[in-house]
């Protein structure tokens, strides 16, 4: 029961099943694979042309367009803390959307993620879901929805409302903003 | 039944009527207003009671009905205007619209203030208060009460002293959000209905029955002093679906003769119908009939009234001035429409990524080498790129929307305090986007009240400074390099520097020894927990104006500048971004980056000189020129090439230079803003796609140059790359 839950707080509209587990898009970011619900991702593209934007955190890497649309592209490395992405030919935006920050007049937010490559649509059952270790994990615990059990293997499924937290990307874009100034 | 969108459009036209009545009241209070005005003054009230009534919005007719009396006598000439009427209408007017605003969002409404309202309104029009005939039963004497005299010429009056209103209505009446019902209840407010009969011939067998529709018919007789034009307006809004015939009381036979033949329906019903509702008596009716077996051809109505000359004329001229009516509010209707903002942005969106697609294909039109390929495409461009502008001028609302709302202000502000005040108003029809039209409006208000009682001195003070008793408050709106400027000013005392300074030492705000100039004491009023006025009055002076006000605007992104000058007044300047708008740009380059300076801030390019690599200055034609460099101020990457450019620009009034490596241009400049993400950044306005499909950043030159001049500048200019 606690597993079900630390998903459905993942994020994602809650879904009526038969006992099957959810999708959920798996890729590569610094040799190590995650995994978010695919039910928050809106597109995969591959990484072109990206507009950088003075003063900003190496977390927000810039900006793309998106068919008309000005996105910005986070770095997930960088908002790991493991430094920024390189740039290689497998290096794909995938482009998701979240809930919108407190004061945002717009219900959602586009966002790009930049990863170093995209591996395969996979399904986990529910009970194939840990809950996060206390510790151990590389990056922030609160950034982890749960830990999907896959071929013997642990996938860490992240929680996008909090890694992706428009109130809190907003927030170090302000301060680093305000530390060049 | 879906009532609520006609409620919605209920309540937007009751707004517009409301607008409109306080506009002509306003006016009235330098003069009556003449027969025009006055006939839409009394039509605004008319029609917002008509259109009350057939949503049951009972509180609503109630008191507009008062008020309608009121502006009927006025109309009539049996009562003069005067000031003191005018304030109880404008009064009036504002509880109409609380009544109305409650309708819409629930509440309530202070009943002393209405029965007071009442009183004062009753006492006005020379009723006794509380008479109760003159609150229940509508005194609506209009104009032409000699039009219910029927001229019973023709033959055969009918011996009855009712109308009668047949009401087919049509079958999707209930589904375009009207109730029949609530019609016919209202009916009561235009006279008494003495008779119904419910004609319920065209229902349906139970199994193809729609519940949604309205099968059944009514035969109402009415007994009223009113106007044909009155009754109809009744049914004004189902009047061109519906068949709704009236007749007049003491109609002739042929007239219910036409009605019966003209319903289609099985005429010795429809005449017991009539019989019932004591229209017709039965022994008039078997009359008829036998005449009408005589005739042939039966006659239709109009031959019958044409034929016969019998028709009234102020009947056919109501018809006729309804039915011009009809043909101006659709006229008007088809002048503007309402379209949900979203669909706005998204057509813009797509229309963008049109121009996007149009420049990409001429690339390889160019790259083909076919003359009439490259031609076709360069005409497609073209095309697209005017759709581009009209699309974006969709969003853009004139300023004077907002303006609007300021005589009523300036009036009430000004009486309360008892100073005499004239606003003038200009450039009403300076665009902007409508998302800033609505956020503007809150801020300019706190500048006008605070001129009005900070600003204008009493009479007095005025007369004693030889200036004129009558003070003066005016907005002004006008476009300049790329934004929009609205200016709030008056003609009062100005800033009280010394004052000002004084309280700024007391409040801790400065120290006393700092060397301000006057400008930068006049600054000191826009922050937090700053107030000069001595009295705390109710209408500003609580110490949270200014400083909320000059938020609002930098939200807006936007600057608030202070112009003051001791004895001759103080103007207030905002300057706005005139956001999704398009903008001419200019196009330079910065390493692998590019980026856009706003056209009009561009004086003139030139090169920079080879001796000028060390200093952030350089000569231009004898003039001192500070620069600074993008490349610095942005962290951009790589070394600085051997030929820099500069850009001069100039913005409030400062020249300054950019150094740029490349300059690519003048383009045109779809706005896209860069999301909350980016609020942080400074030295940029926004973002726009480019022809090749890349994103560009827009300068935002007067934060650059501010930031440069500042002390904070200084650490921006030495900030090493870090990342």
């Amino acid at each position: 029961m606690s597993q079900t839950s630390m998903v459905v707080a993942g994020g994602g509209a809650p879904r009526v099943e038969g006992g099957g587990g959810r999708q959920y898009l798996a890729f590569t970011l610094n040799h190590e694979v995650f995994a978010i619900d695919i039910l928050q991702i809106r597109e995969i593209i591959e990484f072109g042309t990206l507009t950088e934007v003075p003063m900003m955190p190496p977390t927000i890497r810039g900006v793309i367009n998106l068919r008309g649309a000005v996105v910005p592209v986070i770095d997930l490395s960088a908002r790991f803390g493991q430094g920024s992405s390189a740039v290689a030919r497998r290096t794909c935006v995938v482009i998701v959307e979240v809930a919108g920050g407190i004061d945002d007049g717009a219900a959602t937010q586009t966002l790009g993620v930049m990863v170093d490559a995209v591996n395969e649509v996979m399904e986990i059952p529910a009970e194939d879901v840990e809950p996060p270790p206390a510790f151990g994990a590389r990056i922030r615990t609160d950034f982890i929805a749960g830990m999907g059990r896959v071929n013997g293997r642990f996938v860490i499924l992240l929680d996008v409302s909090k890694v992706f937290s428009v109130d809190e990307l907003a927030t170090l874009g302000g301060l680093a903003a305000g530390l060049a100034s | 039944m879906d009532l609520s969108q006609a409620l919605a459009t209920f309540f937007d036209e009751s707004r517009d009527l409301l607008a409109e009545m306080e506009r002509i009241l306003l006016r009235a209070e330098s003069g009556a207003p003449a027969g025009e005005e006055m006939n839409a003054l009394f039509r605004c009230a008319h029609t917002i009671k008509g259109s009350a009534g057939m949503f049951g919005l009972d509180p609503v007719v109630r008191f507009t009905h008062e008020v309608e009396t009121l502006l009927d006598r006025l109309r009539q000439g049996e009562l003069v205007f005067s000031p003191a009427l005018v304030g109880l209408l404008l009064e009036s007017r504002d509880h109409m619209a609380d009544l109305v605003a409650v309708a819409t969002d629930g509440g309530g409404v202070d009943a002393s203030v209405e029965s007071a309202l009442l009183e004062r309104l009753r006492a006005a029009v020379g009723v006794p208060a509380a008479t109760p005939a003159a609150a229940s039963v509508p005194a609506l004497v209009v104009a032409g009460a000699a039009e219910v005299e029927v001229e019973a010429s023709g033959g055969g009056p009918i011996g009855n002293d009712c109308w009668h209103l047949s009401l087919r209505f049509e079958r999707e009446v209930l589904q375009s959000g009207f109730d029949p019902l609530a019609m016919i209840h209202f009916l009561g407010s235009v006279g008494v209905v003495s008779h119904i009969e419910t004609v319920v011939d065209a229902l349906p067998d139970l199994a193809e029955l729609d519940a949604e529709l309205c099968y059944v018919g009514f035969e109402v007789a009415l007994k009223s002093g009113a106007s044909k034009a009155e009754i109809e307006s009744v049914f004004e809004f189902v009047l061109d679906q519906s068949r709704i015939t009236i007749l007049p009381p003491h109609s002739r036979m042929e007239d219910f003769m036409a009605l019966i033949e003209d319903s289609g329906e099985d005429k010795f019903r429809l005449g017991e119908l009539l019989v019932a509702c004591g229209s017709i008596t039965e022994n008039e009716l078997a009359r008829a009939l036998a005449v009408q077996q005589a005739v042939t051809a039966p006659l239709r109505l109009g031959e019958v009234l044409v034929g016969q000359g019998a028709v009234q004329p102020a009947v056919v001229d109501a018809a006729l001035a309804r039915q011009k009516k009809v043909e101006e509010r659709r006229s008007s209707e088809a002048k503007s429409m309402k379209i949900p903002a979203d669909r706005l942005d998204a057509l813009i969106d797509q229309v963008g990524e049109l121009v996007i697609a149009g420049a990409a294909t001429q690339l390889q039109a160019r790259r083909a080498n076919q003359r009439e390929l490259q031609e076709a495409a360069s005409n497609l461009l073209r095309l697209v790129e005017d759709v581009r502008d009209s699309a974006l001028r969709l969003r853009m609302t004139p300023i004077g929307e907002v303006f609007g709302r300021f005589p009523r202000v300036v009036r009430d502000v000004a009486r309360e305090l008892g100073k005499d005040i004239e606003l003038t108003i200009s450039g009403a029809d300076a665009e902007l986007d409508k998302s800033m039209v609505e956020k503007i409006g809150d801020p300019l208000m706190h500048l006008v009240r605070n001129a009005i009682d900070h600003g204008i001195e009493s009479p007095e003070q005025r007369t004693a400074a030889g200036k004129p008793a009558r003070g003066t408050v005016s907005l002004n709106a006008y476009h300049e390099s790329g934004s929009i400027v609205i200016e709030v000013a008056d003609d009062g005392g100005g800033l009280n520097a010394a004052r000002i300074l004084q309280k700024a030492v007391d409040k801790g705000l400065v120290s006393a020894e700092a060397n301000l100039s006057p400008a930068d004491i006049h600054r000191l009023i826009l922050e937090p927990g700053f107030s000069t006025a001595e009295q705390v009055t109710n209408l500003s002076g609580r110490g949270v104006g200014m400083d909320v006000v000059k938020s609002n605007v930098e939200a807006l992104r936007g600057t608030l500048d202070i112009d003051s000058a001791p004895g001759r007044g103080t103007t207030m300047r905002i300057c706005l971004p005139l956001t999704l708008a398009i903008i001419d740009g200019f196009q330079v380059g910065v390493g692998p980056a590019t980026f856009i300076v706003p056209l009009d801030t561009v004086v003139e390019c030139i090169e920079l000189p080879d001796g000028a690599a060390g200093a952030d200055y350089l000569n231009l034609r004898g003039e001192v020129l500070p620069f600074l460099r993008l490349r610095r101020v942005f962290a951009v990457a790589g070394d600085e090439p051997p030929r820099q450019n500069i850009v001069v620009v100039r913005f409030g009034g400062r020249k300054a230079g950019i150094a740029v490596d490349r300059l690519f241009g003048e383009c045109q400049t779809v706005i896209k803003p860069l999301g909350r993400l980016f609020a942080g950044v400074s030295g940029i306005s926004g973002s726009t796609i480019l022809g090749s499909g890349e994103v560009a950043l827009i300068l935002d030159v007067a934060q650059l140059v501010h930031g440069a001049a500042a002390p904070a500048g200084a650490k921006v200019l030495a900030h090493t790359p870090a990342a």
